[in-house]
């Protein structure tokens, strides 16, 4: 009884029936109605409830509950519409310059918001297509290791998989899928790679994947059963039926069990095939760690409680259960937690297990939709800044007309209803400007980054368009809001009398205050870009400690690399040659536990396997010992190991002197090595990250290879068309994937310059914007000084006078603006950017003020140029007409 | 003399107004109304009716008491007036005076 309590019939409903309603009626109906509404709560439970309480409110709205004045409102409003679009409408096409800016100006802005609508929409859209989709939850993992919180992971482990299908009660299906499968489909002279995840039956139960050919039920149960996608069936079997046929991955044959219908676009998981969880179960018979409780790398577990289930009953099952296990470890505890699948895509950052296999499905954080939100809407509203400017400007000439509906019996209501629909009519005007804006801007937002092309489509839709429609009527009723206040204000006997008595001093603070409010956002946004941009250049050209030039990096994917190696090396245009497991200093990671000669006292360091050929060809710079000396075969027989400063600091060898390090033991991953060089520390991770301890090993032929070629060329094009035809000798499946060292650091840091563009965009937008609102304002002023003007030039004054006279509220204005925005953007990158990155430069004063004389430059020309033509006017033409 | 005919629907409650005495409001006479008719009877109807018996002066309404149920919101309940009374015995003397006239033959042959 308590908890029906809480609920309330929803508010607005109420007061919607108490606005209408006759005074003496309203009571007892809406009596009538709460007690209706407290019964179907009771009955339909108190979603329904609401529903129906709104839907009765609205079927109350009859002849005899509503006021009379209210039908009176109604329809002087609706014959009034009609005069006021047509008041609107004239005004509009009179005063076509301050339109012409005010539409502009909006459509711009505007085109920014679609933008991104269009882009929440479509993140909003991910993984609506299950149909219990409400109920289907991913388990997360906490990891915490040695006391120490390593984060969130969207993966876990097999077994808790088992644990949660044999000990949770209330859970109607789990399904784990486990990721990373991948290899060359064989069918006949035909190979074809294939991506995809290892999965059990009930995923076809939990998700809404539907099945074209086979059973469902069953497709997922053996060994060996593959199921396809229809577009992995056909790139396969072509137009033959692909159900029952058997292909090679590898060594192993699968059967094909089923066809599935394609992904749709919007789901977090892609893949082109499933292949059956007990496939995986037998192949890693012998591991131990293949469903152990820390080994929750590359599993991924999604439940779906049953319908009412209690969730905070199944929470606490899991921590029970998680208790249990982490009972059996030393180091590593693990906690289970639930997360909505609708959260999955739109939600917290979660962790990629490093190093291991990468779950990169789309993910955007909250956070960042808030700041690109919150930059867009300051666009915008620096665009009905303009409006309302303007329109306040422009007062004198409407006051009378103001003060003639008023003396003839409009009220303020109809005033402000007026200037809103003016207002809307102007930022509808500007929605048809701004789609078109939409739809040529779509394709570069979309092709910005491939991430971008990966996450969104920003394809029309109905729903888009009514969103799209109500925006630009909430963006009108934004701009047109203080406008239709104020107007809604004048009495209308200052209106007929002397005007300048009444004339808008007092608004003349308000509008001060936009403009330089819009000034200093404006040069807030450049600034940011400029200063941004150069710190973006210097991580670029940022020393990583070894060297980056003309160097290709060459993925082998699983290709011996020896023929490649051999091929490439009688390539004239090839100096160097190396071979490594992993390209370091673009964020890949691939660790291991080192320690020295405490056995309690681990690390984790970070690896590499290289060749002997590596280290000179990067130019690494080694403080003490030498090279490799031996060049084992296996990975059992390496020896030795170069490390990094930062090893011997963290354990103290050889009292942190590289000489009397080299010969020293330490253990890697349990294997004995010798040190055998000392190096420089560099830069393993990214540039944000400290520079941590690096241990290199010896590359031994069962790594993955990356082949590294130092490339002298003055024919770059013609020297890559030549490794890549000698790629297709050796690889006819896979494409050729080589990049550019120095590219593939760019493309590192492509979450960057992808940031840059965008506030650069919206910068750019932002000074458009401001600048034609300065110059609407400068116009105006001049114009409503023109006599002044032609009265000082009789008496003397000279064109420069006049030109300082005119500019120097605005310039004043702008310097107030620059004071503001200058020191917040220093401050801002000071204090919360460049904090993240411990190797930063600092921010100079260049940076700061590039933007500050482009804003100013820009500023400069509008107000000269109108000035300069209003000083210039001859005296008589402006006099003698009065 | 439109105005002192009764509908069918404005009979059925005038009828449950009577019936349920003091606690004859809207709510309560909707209920009864369902319970008895069997047919799903809407609130708003219900209010519209009492609305027009009342301009018709065949029933008088007052508040009563506010209770904690409905918001704190105080119930108006309904009361037959003299005139209520005599279109309700009116009706049925009408009706009677009708069923007197079927002959009992009629009933048998069908």
């Amino acid at each position: 009884m308590k908890d029906q309590r809480q609920h309330h019939p929803p508010s607005w409903a109420l007061q919607f029936v108490e606005w209408y309603c006759k005074p003496g009626l309203v009571e007892d109906l809406t009596g009538d109605l709460h007690e209706c509404f407290e019964r179907n709560v009771q009955l339909h439970g108190p979603r329904r409830a609401k529903l129906i309480y709104i839907i009765d409110a609205f079927k109350f709205f009859r002849s005899y509950t509503v006021r009379r004045s209210i039908f009176v409102n109604l329809f002087m409003n609706r014959i009034m519409i009609g005069s006021y679009v047509k008041t609107s409408g004239r005004n509009i096409m009179r005063n076509k310059l301050f339109s012409f800016i005010n539409i502009l100006g909006l459509a711009i802005s505007m085109s920014v918001g679609l933008l991104l609508i269009a882009f929440l929409l479509d993140l909003r859209s991910y993984d609506r297509f299950h149909k219990n989709g409400e109920r289907i939850y991913r388990i997360t993992n906490i990891l915490t290791s040695n006391s120490e919180e390593n984060g969130k992971f969207g993966s876990t482990s097999i077994k808790t998989g088992k644990l949660i299908r044999e000990k949770v009660a209330g859970i109607e299906q789990v399904t784990t899928m486990r990721s990373d499968f991948s290899g060359d489909a064989k069918v006949g002279d035909n190979t074809v790679p294939i991506k995809g995840y290892w999965a059990e039956p009930s995923l076809f139960h939990l998700f809404t994947f539907p099945m074209v050919e086979g059973n469902p039920e069953t497709a997922l149960k053996d060994p060996y059963s593959i199921v396809l996608t229809e577009t992995a069936a056909r790139k396969l079997f072509g137009n033959q039926a692909a159900l029952g046929k058997a292909l090679k991955i590898d060594t192993l044959v699968y059967q094909v069990t089923g066809i599935m219908k394609d992904i749709p676009f919007f789901s977090h998981i892609s893949f082109e095939a499933l292949v059956s969880l007990s496939t995986a179960e037998q192949t890693n018979k012998g591991d131990k760690s293949f469903d152990a409780w820390t080994n929750m790398w590359s599993n991924y577990v999604y439940v779906m409680p049953s319908k009412n289930a209690d969730m905070a009953a199944i929470r606490s099952q899991l921590n029970t259960l998680s208790t249990e296990e982490n009972l059996a470890e030393e180091n590593d505890k693990i906690q289970l937690e639930l997360l909505p699948l609708y959260n999955i895509v739109v939600g917290e950052s979660l962790q990629q297990s490093e190093g291991g296999p990468g779950f990169v499905g789309p993910h955007m954080s909250p956070v960042l939709l808030w700041i690109l939100g919150g930059l867009a809407f300051i666009v915008i509203l620096s665009a009905c800044f303009n409006y309302t400017n303007l329109s306040i400007a422009r007062a004198m000439r409407r006051v009378k007309e103001i003060g003639l509906r008023k003396a003839i019996g409009a009220g303020n209501s109809q005033v402000r209803l007026q200037f809103l629909a003016e207002a809307i009519m102007i930022s509808l005007a500007s929605l048809l400007l701004s789609f078109l804006l939409f739809l040529i801007l779509r394709p570069l937002l979309i092709n910005m980054a491939p991430e971008m092309q990966r996450t969104v489509q920003l394809s029309l839709t109905p729903a888009m368009v009514a969103v799209f429609i109500l925006f630009s009527v909430a963006v009108g009723i934004i701009a047109g809001f203080i406008p239709a206040i104020f107007f809604s204000k004048i009495s209308p006997i200052n209106a007929f009398g002397n005007i300048s008595s009444m004339r808008m001093f007092k608004h003349l603070t308000l509008r001060r205050t936009l403009v330089v409010v819009q000034y200093t956002v404006t040069l807030i946004f450049i600034t940011t870009t400029a200063v941004g941009y150069v710190q973006y250049k210097n991580i670029l050209a940022f020393d990583l400690g070894f060297n980056t030039t003309n160097i290709l990096n060459i993925d082998m994917k699983d290709n011996k690399p020896d023929a490649m190696l051999k091929e490439l090396s009688e390539m004239p245009e090839v100096t160097a040659l190396s071979r490594s497991l992993i390209t370091t200093g673009v964020g890949n990671a691939w660790g291991g536990n080192m320690k020295y000669k405490d056995s309690r006292d681990s690390v984790l360091v970070m690896t590499n396997h290289v060749d002997e050929n590596y280290l000179p060809l990067h130019d690494y710079k080694l403080l003490a010992g030498g090279n490799f000396i031996a060049r084992p075969a296996t990975a059992e027989a390496v020896g030795e190991v170069i490390v990094n400063q930062q090893v011997l600091k963290r354990f103290n060898i050889g009292a942190n002197n590289p000489g009397k390090a080299i010969g020293e033991q330490v253990t890697l991953n349990g294997r004995n090595l010798t040190i055998v060089g000392v190096m420089q520390d560099f830069h393993y991770g990214k540039v944000e990250n400290l520079m941590g301890p690096v241990a290199f090993t010896f590359w031994t032929p069962d790594d993955r290879a990356i082949i590294s070629v130092k490339i002298r060329s003055t024919d770059m094009p013609a020297t890559m068309a030549r490794i890549g035809s000698i790629w297709k000798k050796i690889d006819r499946v896979h494409p050729f994937s080589a990049e550019f060292y120095d590219e593939e650091i760019e493309d590192a840091y492509s979450e960057f310059s992808t940031m840059i563009k965008i506030i650069g965009f919206l910068s750019f937008l932002a000074i458009s914007i401001a600048s034609m609102g300065l110059f609407g304002m400068v116009v105006f002023t001049t114009e409503t000084r023109l006599k002044e003007i032609g009265i000082r030039k009789v008496m003397g004054a000279s064109i420069g006078n006049l030109i300082y006279l005119l500019s120097r509220g605005f310039l004043f204005l702008l310097s107030v603006s620059a004071l503001i925005a200058l020191p917040v953007t220093y401050i801002f990158f000071q204090t919360v950017v460049l904090p993240n990155f411990p190797y930063h430069t600092p921010v100079q004063i260049t940076e700061l003020f590039v933007g500050l004389l482009g804003v100013l430059l820009i500023a400069f020309i509008m107000i000269g140029s109108q000035t300069w033509k209003a000083a210039r006017s001859n005296p008589v033409a402006v006099l003698k007409n009065e | 003399m439109k105005g002192t005919n009764l509908g069918e629907f404005e009979e059925l409650v005038l009828l449950t107004v009577a019936a349920l005495i003091n606690e004859a409001y809207s709510v309560a006479i909707c209920d009864e109304l369902s319970n008895h008719t069997g047919r799903s009877v809407k609130l708003g109807v219900v209010h519209a009716v009492l609305n027009r018996l009342e301009e018709k002066g065949l029933v008088k309404s007052e508040l009563g008491e506010a209770t904690q149920a409905r918001g704190g919101k105080r119930k108006r309940f309904y009361e037959l007036t003299m005139q209520g009374k005599a279109a309700l015995v009116n009706a049925k003397a009408m009706r009677d005076q009708l069923w007197a006239r079927i002959p009992s033959l009629v009933w048998k042959n069908t």
